[in-house]
């Protein structure tokens, strides 16, 4: 079977691409894009027809002593050093590529274990990766193994201050004990009584969040720590407060869902999100394997 | 915030999570922490430098923890950076259609005090890089 196929779709897109790169630095050459090492696999090798990656390019694998790259060849006045830049900086242009690399991981995992590759690697030639493949080669075989069988979960605790408001008509009762008073007091008052129901809710979140931990940990076999998420790309109501990863068996994911996913009914106000599963991000640097739990 | 860049940019409804593997309709955020602080990095031989990834992702936290509570802190590299200059000329948003609360300015303090810890935090983690930015704003 041959590495190197040539992928039919790549001409057209490489027309089209060629249009949308003012800042190109006109070379015009070919590079090669990785997202993802795996083994060399027949459900992989079936896969990568179906896949399209970044900028609509086809796939293809690169071989090398039983492990194969996940590729696209992309064009050097899109992907090249200066121009990357400028459209990673390009939030749209971002969000597709970012979605695009995910996409093929994604697929590829769904297949077989894969480790997937930071956003935007990317080689000046097919013999580079194949390259890069034998000099990481034991590395990355240690890495495969020891995910193999298992996915990411991730685990997102949130409060949300609006969610635990009492309904129409509060009772008040800070309001309701005080002497009659003039509107001020009783904003005051109704304000007190919010920061208290706040508070309330941060602590239920902060216990919940912490079972979550304990519950998970029981369930995976590794654990990281991401960085809450806020704002509106959170897509969520109220304050990401945890937002952690799991890797979890195979075996294990519907009960880790179950268990974790039922924590949200605990208090009104608190939820607890699961997602994925995703293929290994968070586990697949060997410094950054994560906390082994349980130990 | 339909015209604002995180509304744009913004991940589609969601309701229940989809069973099965995360695709197309993954949350944005979850998929930029993943492909751009994860994963395994090797040396391509077309590399961004690192600072520029460290730079790129804190704009990006950024643009994430708010567009609008980054304008009032006066973030809005977005609006003049020449590489997004289609926006560059776009004129800053005044936040807007929303009633003056006590309660929301209080929020917003809050959230102001808890971003510029955020921010604090990504410039002791980028070192030195940063430090020279900030020594130039000290010489004056």
């Amino acid at each position: 079977m041959s590495t190197r196929e040539v992928d039919v779709r790549e001409v057209n897109t490489r027309e089209a691409a060629a249009g949308r790169t003012p800042v190109a630095a006109g070379t015009g050459h070919e590079l090669t894009y990785v997202y993802a090492v795996g083994r060399d696999d027949s459900a992989l090798r079936r896969t990568v027809g179906r896949l399209s990656g970044v900028e609509g390019h086809g796939l293809r694998l690169i071989d090398a002593e039983g492990l194969v790259a996940l590729v696209s060849t992309v064009p050097s006045d899109v992907f090249g050093e200066r121009a990357l830049r400028v459209l990673l900086e390009d939030l749209t242009a971002l969000e597709a590529i970012a979605r695009a690399h995910h996409g093929v991981v994604d697929a590829a995992f769904a297949e077989t274990v894969v480790l997937p590759l930071r956003l935007a690697t990317v080689y000046s030639d097919d013999s580079r990766v194949v390259a890069m493949l034998t000099e990481e080669r034991r590395r990355f075989e240690e890495l495969l193994a020891g995910l193999d069988g298992h996915v990411e979960l991730g685990v997102k605790v949130y409060a949300d201050p609006g969610a635990a408001e009492p309904a129409a008509d509060p009772p008040r009762p800070a309001a309701a004990s005080a002497p009659p008073s003039g509107p001020g007091r009783a904003y005051l008052a109704q304000r007190r009584a919010r920061r208290r129901r706040t508070e309330d809710l941060y602590r239920a979140a902060g216990d919940i969040a912490a079972e979550a931990t304990a519950v998970a940990g029981e369930l995976a076999r590794a654990r990281a720590v991401h960085r809450p998420q806020q704002g509106e790309l959170a897509g969520r109501a109220g304050e990401n407060l945890t937002n952690e990863a799991y890797l979890v068996a195979v075996g294990e994911v519907d009960r880790f869902r179950e268990r974790v996913g039922a924590l949200s009914r605990r208090a009104p106000g608190v939820h607890v999100e699961v997602t994925g599963p995703w293929a290994p991000y968070s586990f697949a640097t060997p410094d950054t394997t994560g906390d082994e739990v349980g130990s | 915030m339909s015209d604002s860049l995180a509304g744009r940019l913004a991940a589609p409804p969601r309701s229940t999570p989809a069973p099965g593997h995360q695709g197309s309709s993954a949350n944005l955020a979850d998929i930029l922490e993943r492909v751009l602080d994860k994963g395994i990095v090797i040396a391509g031989d077309i590399q961004i430098n690192l600072l520029d990834i460290e730079l790129l992702t804190i704009k990006l936290r950024l643009l994430v923890a708010s567009v609008d509570k980054a304008k009032e802190m006066g973030i809005d590299w977005w609006e003049h950076d020449p590489s997004l200059s289609s926006r560059a000329s776009r004129p800053p948003r005044p936040v807007e259609g929303r009633p003056a609360e006590a309660d929301r300015t209080e929020i917003l303090a809050e959230e102001n005090e808890r971003l510029r810890g955020e921010l604090d935090r990504l410039r002791s983690a980028l070192g030195p890089a940063v430090g020279e930015v900030e020594r130039e704003e000290g010489t004056r």
